[in-house]
């Protein structure tokens, strides 16, 4: 059980990594100069050690958000929901938050407490509303989440060019800083919280146990699987769903505070980084495990800092970190789909020897 | 105006179709066929022969690879080893297409019949070639296929608008028109009414004095008894007997299970104060808003539900618990009115409906057993004690036979299995258990425990109302049946004082002349 699910998720990602290979020595490119050079730009070579603090920090500081929103979709994919909502509920987080950064003077601690819960509810209440749109106006969770993802841009865009323009300047580059009480505390010269690292981590934690020991857990997944069956069980299905969607959202909601206070420190209109839609891509390269989301982002979030250096080293055009992660997400595609036939194989086979 | 031509081609075309119907018999030979599926030998070494011009049972009871034998035989799977011979000629099946080009044609359990579509064009959906199609023609030949075998059907209407009895012939004549001269019906009889069958089974005898070779396949001993000139018996995946019939019927069931069951009869118990109570009860439109329904079920007593299908059952057991709420009238359970509340509530009550759908609306695909186990506990904790969960499982597994293990996901045990399963996650506690077709699909064995569990449960009061389509269980184990007909209730009879005869009428919608019906 632990080895195919070892190499389901493992192939892909060496397959993919062969090819590139087998490409990149047909364009006349030594493979591993890419990648030592992804790598040295983000948690610099030999890892860890050489490069710039600053760079790690970002590299981790990118690997808070992507394992967060991870995190979340675990919970809605197993609830049977496409939460394609979660861009929006990761900018909601993150205007929440800047709304206490900016609009809320009290003590540091308090203030950065006060960020990261407006942020958590920020995202709840998004992630909610795609969950009320969905039970109660009979809305599919993708549609809805989508035109929600639009409506957050929205507002983002609104209040970085209106109420809360830069003085004198409206520009979409951003807002003012926060003040420093606001931000996240971070090791010195780099933007790396532990505080935002210990909350990722935790996240993970509680999801792994959310579906391994506990009851609400196992109801999600029968509703996720089977919603009538469920029902019958005297599961009240929309409730849990309504909850999944919190919880996402919560978590969302979180890695739009980290991206607000912990890394642009500012709010910005790209706030999410797409790292909803990444994670979407990380939950189904990790086959739904939370212990496979922790390295998964990490590799992603090496490749968001590390690839711009590509085009600076080697003649190599920066996007191929973007092809990178495209190729991978393909074939994991392929590889669940496979995995799905073979266990659908097995199950007929099952079933066919103890029925007939 | 068609040309000279077109007719004499038509008239040609009509002349060879009546000769492909009428003459090759074909026998067949089934030699050695073995069907694995990984370790488990679904097909080990059958050997089998069918005379041509012959009805010919296959008896086994669930899981005993008859219909793994018959998927073989039409294409569907293909064998791991052994032969397949027609009128003394190997042939080799690689797809249900090569089958029927062969002329073995196959009648699925659940008719392949589009809803949607109407009856010409499911007619002529399989028919070979795909380009030209000429539905006039086709309609032609379904009237005269039609009239040859005293089925009537309008080609227009859509398919959904059939019975699943209706459906079958559709389905028998296309095989025929597309060719088939063994035709192979699999568990034909589930679901369809008690006048169906008889015109199946005419329909059956006639093609089998035409030459046709018919494969019937049942767990059902009286149908075979009936119907068929041969039997063949397998149980776990080989062929255990073959006789001429008649034969007692004590011989066949001897040879699937080894030994003569016992019937069981069952035990009246006292009835008590009312469980479940309609008062007045109607839907606002469609089905049971006719005649608003007043009934009053004990504590202890089984009220069986009988009709075609579609005829409001559905809705009526809805309304029992609380996922269909009525427009007028008032449901209460053990006294209380719970007419507005939903079936959270009535499941706090203590009503408990288990649907038809055993893998639909019942269990989860992908969970354990012991999962089920864990969500139907009302003393689960919210971390889950996982290795008191399995101990527990285990037990119950163990308590109620359930073949697979605590560990087995539920779409990997069989359809009996299954059900064990359901009535294993039940409550202790029931006031009323609501169930549709408690035993379909079941062996004889199986669906005798099922039924000893449920009876036993009126001990403790529980009210039992059930739906089925077998007349046999329902007079069997109902104290009282309900007849619905057309969206409402045309009779409400005493088991003890009514028999077949008049249950099979009412269904059919004729009242009996002679017995009172209160309704």
């Amino acid at each position: 059980m632990t080895r195919t699910r070892m190499t389901t998720v493992l192939l892909p990602i060496l397959v993919v990594l062969g090819s590139m290979a087998v490409l990149l020595l047909l364009a006349g490119t030594n493979p591993w100069d890419p990648v030592r050079t992804i790598v040295e730009g983000s948690i610099g070579w030999p890892p860890f050690e050489g490069g710039s603090g600053r760079k790690v920090g970002d590299t981790f500081m990118l690997w808070v958000p992507i394992a967060l929103a991870s995190a979340g979709l675990i919970v809605t994919f197993n609830a049977g929901m496409w939460n394609i909502g979660i861009e929006g509920q990761i900018i909601m987080g993150a205007i929440a938050a800047a709304f206490v950064a900016r609009e809320v003077s009290v003590s540091r601690p308090l203030l950065i407490l006060l960020a990261i819960l407006a942020g958590a509810a920020g995202g709840m209440l998004w992630g909610l509303l795609v969950g009320v749109l969905r039970t109660a106006g009979g809305v599919n969770e993708i549609f809805g989440g989508l035109g929600l993802d639009f409506v957050a841009l929205s507002i983002t865009t609104y209040l970085i060019i209106g109420p809360w323009a830069r003085s004198g300047v409206a520009s979409t580059s951003g807002t003012n800083p926060f003040p420093d009480d606001a931000l996240l505390p971070s090791l010195g010269g780099s933007k790396l919280s532990p505080l935002a690292i210990a909350i990722a981590v935790v996240a993970l934690l509680g999801v792994w146990m959310l579906f391994r020991g506990t009851l609400y857990g196992l109801k999600l997944k029968a509703v996720g699987r089977n919603r009538p069956s469920s029902f019958l069980m005297g599961i009240p299905t929309n409730r849990y769903l309504l909850g999944s969607f919190m919880i996402c959202g919560a978590l969302a909601g979180l890695a739009g505070t980290s991206q607000a206070i912990g890394f642009h420190h500012k709010l910005i209109p790209a706030i999410s980084g797409n790292f909803g839609f990444l994670a979407i891509l990380v939950v189904l390269l990790a086959r739904f495990q939370p212990v496979w989301v922790a390295p998964i982002s990490f590799f992603f979030a090496m490749i968001a800092v590390g690839s711009p250096g590509l085009s600076l080293r080697l003649d190599l055009h920066g996007s191929l970190g973007g092809v990178l992660q495209g190729v991978l997400v393909l074939s994991a595609m392929l590889g669940l789909g496979w995995a799905a036939y073979l266990a659908r194989r097995r199950a007929t086979a099952a079933a066919e020897s103890s029925n007939e | 105006m068609p040309s000279p031509l077109l007719i004499l081609f038509r008239a040609l075309a009509a002349a060879l179709f009546h000769e492909c119907l009428t003459s090759h018999a074909m026998s067949l030979e089934l030699r050695e066929i073995h069907k694995h599926f990984g370790p488990v030998r679904a097909n080990d070494g059958i050997t089998l022969t069918v005379e041509a011009g012959t009805l010919h049972g296959l008896l086994g009871e669930n899981g005993a690879g008859k219909s793994t034998l018959m998927k073989v035989l039409s294409g569907f799977h293909s064998a791991d080893s052994g032969e397949i011979v027609l009128d003394g000629k190997r042939i080799e099946l690689a797809s249900p297409d090569d089958a029927i080009a062969a002329g073995i044609g196959m009648l699925h359990q659940d008719p392949l019949v589009f809803l949607p579509f109407t009856v010409i064009d499911n007619f002529v959906l399989g028919s070979p070639g795909s380009w030209l199609l000429d539905r006039r023609q086709a309609t032609d030949e379904l009237a005269g296929l039609c009239e040859r075998y005293g089925f009537n059907f309008d080609p227009d209407i859509p398919a959904r608008l059939l019975t699943v009895g209706e459906r079958q012939q559709l389905e028998i004549i296309r095989l025929l028109w597309l060719g088939a001269r063994v035709l192979i019906l699999d568990e034909p009889t589930t679901g369809i009414s008690a006048d169906q069958r008889a015109k199946l089974f005419a329909t059956l005898k006639a093609l089998a004095a035409e030459g046709m070779s018919v494969i019937f396949v049942s767990h059902k001993l009286e149908e075979v008894a009936d119907l068929c000139q041969r039997v063949t018996v397998m149980t776990r995946g080989k062929v255990v007997g073959d006789a001429e019939l008649p034969t007692p019927p004590e011989r066949l069931v001897e040879m699937m299970f080894g030994q003569v069951l016992d019937t069981h009869e069952r035990d009246d118990v006292p009835l008590g104060d009312s469980n479940l109570k309609f008062d007045s009860v109607r839907t606002a439109s469609g089905l049971l808003s006719e005649e608003p329904i007043s009934l009053d079920v004990k504590s202890g007593e089984v009220v069986g539900i009988a009709g075609m299908e579609g005829s409001g059952q559905d809705t009526f057991l809805r309304l029992c618990c609380g996922m269909r709420t009525p427009t007028k009238g008032t449901v209460s359970i053990a006294g209380n009115d719970l007419t507005d509340q939903h079936y959270r509530e009535f499941l706090d009550a203590e009503v408990k409906f288990l649907p038809a759908g055993r893998l639909e609306e019942g269990l989860i695909e992908g969970l354990t057993v012991t999962e089920h186990f864990v969500l139907t506990d009302r003393d689960t904790n919210f971390v889950i004690d996982w290795d008191a969960a399995r101990k527990r499982s285990e037990h119950l597994v163990d308590q109620y036979s359930i073949k697979g293990t605590e560990a087995s996901t539920a779409e990997s045990l069989s359809g009996g299995n299954q059900q064990r399963l359901l009535l294993a996650m039940l409550p202790a506690k029931l006031k009323v258990l609501l169930m549709e077709h408690p035993t379909r699909g079941l062996d004889i064995e199986s669906a005798d425990w099922v039924w000893e569990q449920l009876l036993a449960r009126r001990e403790d009061g529980t009210s039992i109302v059930f739906a089925s389509a077998d007349l046999d269980e329902l007079l069997r184990y109902s104290d009282r049946i309900l007849v619905f007909f057309s969206g409402r209730i045309i009779g409400e009879l005493e088991a003890a004082a009514t028999n077949v005869d008049e249950i099979g009428l009412l269904i059919g919608g004729r009242k009996a002349g002679a017995e009172g019906i209160p309704t």
